[in-house]
C-alpha cells in the first residue's frame, strides 16, 4: 500500500518519525487495521489527524500568531470606530480615509476570527481599551493632531508585528499569504497617515518623526537599518544609508509589540 | 484571495522533495491537508517526472529553481523599477511638481538599493541585467508617469504577497521570507503614496486593490510577469520557479 511508501520515505529525512508516530510497529499496525476496517478514500483523512498529532505543535504556533495579530486588530478597529464616534478626533477631510480604513480592521477582526475557528482554536476576546494610555493622551479623541499620531503609532506598530512574525506561519501556505496581504494593507494605511502628518510615507532612520510624542519612540526603535542578510546595502548600491533604512521596514519582536499595545489596554 | 495553490502542485512539489531533502516542516504543509494527502497517495508510486515544460526560446534568461529562483524573480521586478524611477529623476523634472520629484527619488533610492541587494546576495547566481522596454511611457507627462508608477508598485506588492509561500520554509529560506516581508511593506508604503499623489492628496491608496476581507492582492509569478512583460524586453524562463 502506498502510505508505507510515504512512511518510509519520510523516514530517510525525519529519522525522528517513529518517535513522533509513537513506534514504527504502532504506526504500520495501525495503518493495517484500518486497512482492513475502513475504505481506502478514508485513509487519508486517517492520516492527517495522525501527523496534525505528530507535527501538532506548528498548528498551535500559528493560531498563537493569529491571536496575537487579532488582539492588535481589535485595537485598530476599536480606535477607529471610537474616533469616527467622536467629534472632534478627525478632520473633515480625512474622514473618509479613516472610515476605508476603519473598514479594513474590522473586515481583519472578522477574517483572523474565522481563521482561528478553522483551525479549530478559539478566538481571544476584545479587551477593553483606554486609548488616553491612562491619562497619557487625554485628548486623544478631540484633538486631531494626537489622533492621527496615535494612528501613525499603530499603523507602523501592526507593519512591523506582522513582519515579525511571517516565519512563525510557514505551516500553512493560505494563513502565511493572507498574513502578508493585511500587512501590506497596514503599510497602506501608515504611508498615507504618515503624510496627512506631512512626513514621508517610509520611516528614515529610527525617527518617530516631527510631532510623535515621546512615548511612541518604541515603535521605531531598530529601524535604522543598513544591513541586510549580512550585506552592507548602502556599500554594495552607493545610495544614503538613510535611503537603505527608509527601503527595508524591519520586524518588531512580539514582546515589544504587546509592551507597546499594554499602554492602551485598560 | 487571488489565487489557491492546487493540490496537484502540493504533490507535485513534494514529489520533488522527496527526491531531494524534503524537510520536516514542509511535510507538515501537506500532510496537514487532507486533500493534498489524497493526492499524495494515488501519485506516490508514479516517480516519473511528468512536468511539462513548455518549449522555450534559448536567449531567454532562466531565472532558475528554488530560493534562487525566488530571488532572481524578485531581482528581475527590482530591476524594472529601478529603471524606471531613474529614467523619471533623469527624464522628468519638467513634468512633475517639486513633492512629486521628491517621492520620485526616494523611491529611485529605495528601487536601486533592493535591485542591488539582490544583486549581491545572489552573486553568481544572479541573471544578468534586464533589457526594458519603456516605449510606452511619455516620461515627459505626470500622468503616463504616476499611473506607470502606481502599476509597478501595486503589482510589487502582489509579487512579494504571493512569493512568500514559495520560499522554502526551512534555515535560509525563513531569512529570505522576512526579506521579502521587509520590503513589500515598503512597496506598499510607495503604492499608497502614489496613488496619493494621483488623487491631489485627498487621500487616495489604492482601495480597488482591497478586497472585502481587507487584504491586499497576492499574484503568482506567472500573474506578474504577465503583467509587466510588457515593460521587459527580455524574453524571462520562470518555468523553473517554485508553484
Amino acid at each position: 500500500m502506498n502510505i508505507f511508501k510515504i512512511i518510509q520515505d519520510i523516514e530517510k529525512v525525519d529519522g525522528e518519525v517513529y518517535d513522533r508516530l509513537a513506534s514504527r510497529r504502532q504506526a504500520f499496525s495501525s495503518f493495517g487495521s484500518f486497512g482492513k476496517k475502513v475504505a481506502l478514500a478514508a485513509v487519508p483523512i486517517a492520516m492527517g489527524s495522525m501527523f496534525k498529532k505528530a507535527y501538532g505543535q506548528s498548528s498551535n504556533g500559528i493560531a498563537d500568531v493569529l491571536n496575537y495579530a487579532l488582539t492588535l486588530e481589535y485595537l485598530e478597529a476599536d480606535f477607529y470606530m471610537q474616533g469616527l464616534a467622536a467629534s472632534g478626533a478627525i478632520a473633515s477631510e480625512n474622514r473618509a480615509f479613516f472610515e476605508d480604513v476603519r473598514d479594513h480592521e474590522v473586515a481583519h477582526v472578522a477574517f483572523l476570527k474565522s481563521a482561528l475557528t478553522s483551525l479549530g482554536a478559539t478566538p481571544v476576546d476584545k479587551p477593553t481599551f483606554d486609548f488616553s494610555a491612562g491619562g497619557a493622551f487625554p485628548d486623544w479623541n478631540s484633538n486631531p493632531q494626537t489622533y492621527l499620531a496615535l494612528s501613525q503609532a499603530f499603523e507602523d506598530t501592526g507593519v512591523r508585528a506582522y513582519k515579525g512574525q511571517a516565519a512563525n506561519l510557514v505551516g500553512s501556505n493560505e494563513v502565511l499569504t493572507a498574513a502578508l496581504q493585511i500587512h501590506a494593507v497596514e503599510a497602506r494605511h501608515a504611508a498615507i497617515v504618515r503624510r496627512i502628518r506631512g512626513l514621508k510615507g517610509w520611516i528614515t532612520n529610527d525617527e518617530r518623526g516631527a510631532g510623535m510624542p515621546v512615548p511612541t519612540q518604541a515603535v521605531y526603535d531598530g529601524e535604522a537599518e543598513t544591513m541586510q542578510a549580512g550585506i552592507d546595502v548602502a556599500a554594495v548600491s552607493g545610495v544614503a544609508a538613510a535611503s537603505v533604512t527608509e527601503a527595508f521596514d524591519e520586524p518588531l519582536s512580539k514582546e515589544a509589540v504587546l509592551n507597546i499595545a499594554s499602554l492602551f489596554i485598560a | 484571495m487571488t489565487e489557491q495553490t492546487k493540490p496537484e502542485e502540493k504533490a507535485g512539489g513534494l514529489m520533488k522533495s522527496l527526491g531531494g531533502s524534503m524537510q520536516r516542516r514542509t511535510f507538515f504543509r501537506y500532510a496537514g491537508a487532507t486533500a493534498a494527502a489524497t493526492t499524495l497517495l494515488l501519485t506516490t508510486s508514479c516517480d516519473d517526472d511528468d512536468e511539462v515544460t513548455p518549449p522555450m526560446n534559448e536567449e531567454a534568461v532562466d531565472l532558475g529553481s528554488g530560493d534562487v529562483g525566488i530571488l532572481n524573480y524578485a531581482y528581475a521586478l527590482e530591476q524594472l523599477e529601478a529603471a524606471f524611477y531613474t529614467a523619471v529623476v533623469a527624464e522628468s523634472a519638467s513634468a512633475l511638481s517639486a513633492d512629486e520629484m521628491m517621492v520620485m527619488q526616494d523611491l529611485k533610492a529605495h528601487e536601486v538599493a533592493h535591485r542591488d541587494f539582490f544583486k549581491k546576495a545572489l552573486g553568481s547566481n544572479a541573471i544578468p541585467a534586464l533589457e526594458v522596454d519603456f516605449s510606452a511611457i511619455n516620461f515627459k507627462d505626470k500622468n503616463s508617469v504616476l499611473q506607470t508608477a502606481k502599476t509597478f508598485e501595486d503589482l510589487g506588492v502582489a509579487a512579494y504577497n504571493g512569493a512568500g509561500k514559495l520560499f522554502t520554509d526551512t534555515g535560509a529560506g525563513l531569512d529570505y521570507l522576512l526579506l521579502a516581508g521587509k520590503i513589500v511593506s515598503v512597496e506598499a508604503r510607495h503604492a499608497a503614496a502614489i496613488h496619493d499623489l494621483i488623487s491631489n492628496n485627498t487621500r487616495a491608496y489604492g482601495a480597488e486593490m482591497i478586497d472585502a476581507n481587507g487584504l491586499d492582492r497576492a499574484m503568482s509569478p506567472t500573474e506578474v510577469l504577465g503583467a509587466a512583460s510588457a515593460f521587459i524586453a527580455t524574453e524571462i524562463n520562470f518555468s523553473n520557479l517554485p508553484k
